[in-house]
């Protein structure tokens, strides 16, 4: 079966290609491929699902028992979120300067910036 | 009562120990990064399981005095490893199942499976008997292979019902390893006492096909079984398998690192 498919590098998000303007399209045979799954892990009750990194499963199934397999041999975790990586919606670098630095000078966002009048006790 | 605690203890450790070597063979050449790692990690789980009975079956040699019985060449106190290193192919007690080739993927993750399915039920039996250190050693293990049996068994449904070339290879895999299936409930002299073997066939066979019916895979119909381990009396695999194992420990006795 020859199948058009996105080469996915890696690590990498779904649309970030997509996002940049860079998409990559190639005509390769090979449908053994398993898609990618970004793994979140909760260490402690109580503590957030924190992201702990990728891995390649067939389906939802899989990809919770790989990551029970590569991500919590050593007792990291009590809980196992996963999600197929297309469906993570990535902001675009290119796009930094204008997502973020405008912030940087808005000094007023910051609690530091106001003086508290001395009669404000236990902040 | 004592001896034949210890030839059980023996056996399950040999049945782990086999097991394990077998599936450490794929370490390096799994299909995905992913099932290489947990193909590993079921293996480590097995040598773990191995060592416990181990060095309950050389407490009790030591305790005992029965090193020549068990274990002819060693000396005393012996120890996990000299049961493990130093025993010789008629002397090792394990399930023909257990030594068989892995084959491809489809052989290797269903014998995971036949092996796994069988290891919680007879472990869970295990729990209710009078020995309270095999049933603590079954407790402990539990919980290790219901996630053996979980893993194996999804791999079992995801190929059979699977595409046309994965469905025929579990067929193939279903065929070759069928008739090695019997001899896990097999009694003997020295096994009898400790869990009822009835009880974990019936429920074993039950289990085991309706995995097999929702992978839409046919169960062989035969007439017997091959047996032979439990006498000693192995395939021509064990050999190669010890010869590998052992090597080194034969060749420089006592080595570590």
């Amino acid at each position: 079966m020859l199948d058009r498919v996105f080469i996915q590098r890696y690590g990498d998000y779904g649309d970030r290609d997509v996002a940049s303007g860079e998409m990559q399209e190639s005509t390769v045979n090979n449908p053994h491929e398993w898609p990618l799954w970004e793994v979140f892990i909760r260490s402690k009750q109580g503590l957030d699902h924190k992201h702990a990194g990728s891995l390649h499963a067939a389906d939802a199934q899989m990809a919770i028992e790989n990551a029970r397999d590569v991500y919590t041999r050593r007792m990291e975790g009590i809980s196992i979120w996963v999600v197929e990586s297309k469906h993570i919606h990535a902001s675009n670098p290119d796009e930094a300067d204008s997502f973020y630095e405008p912030s940087n000078d808005k000094i007023y966002r910051h609690p530091t910036f106001y003086d508290l009048p001395d009669a404000v006790k236990y902040m | 009562m004592s001896v034949d605690t210890i030839k059980f203890a023996l056996h399950l450790a040999d049945n782990n120990l086999i097991m394990s070597q077998r599936l450490s063979e794929w370490t390096g050449h799994g299909p995905a990064l992913e099932q290489d790692i947990a193909l590993t990690n079921i293996a480590l789980d097995m040598l773990g399981q191995s060592r416990n009975f181990f060095q309950y079956a050389a407490q009790l040699i030591n305790e005992g005095r029965l090193l020549k019985e068990f274990a002819p060449g060693t000396n005393y106190p012996l120890d996990e490893d000299d049961l493990a290193y130093h025993r010789l192919e008629h002397q090792i007690n394990s399930h023909l199942l257990v030594e068989l080739p892995n084959g491809d993927w489809a052989q290797t993750i269903l014998k995971i499976y036949f092996f796994s399915q069988y290891q919680q039920l007879m472990y869970e039996q295990l729990l209710q008997g009078n020995d309270a250190h095999l049933a603590a050693v079954a407790e402990k293990s539990l919980k290790e292979v219901k996630y053996h049996v979980k893993w194996s068994r999804d791999w079992v449904l995801r190929l059979g019902d699977g595409t046309e070339e994965s469905h025929e290879r579990m067929m193939k895999a279903l065929n070759v390893l069928w008739p090695f299936t019997g001899e896990l409930f097999e009694e003997t002299t020295w096994n009898t006492q400790v869990f009822q073997h009835q009880i974990v066939r019936e429920k074993w066979l039950q289990l085991v096909s309706s995995t097999l019916d929702e992978a839409t895979l046919a169960l062989p119909v035969l007439p017997t079984f091959q047996t032979g381990g439990l006498r000693g009396v192995h395939t021509e695999h064990l050999g190669y398998i010890l010869a590998e194992m052992q090597y080194l420990q034969r060749v420089y006795p006592g080595n570590d690192w």
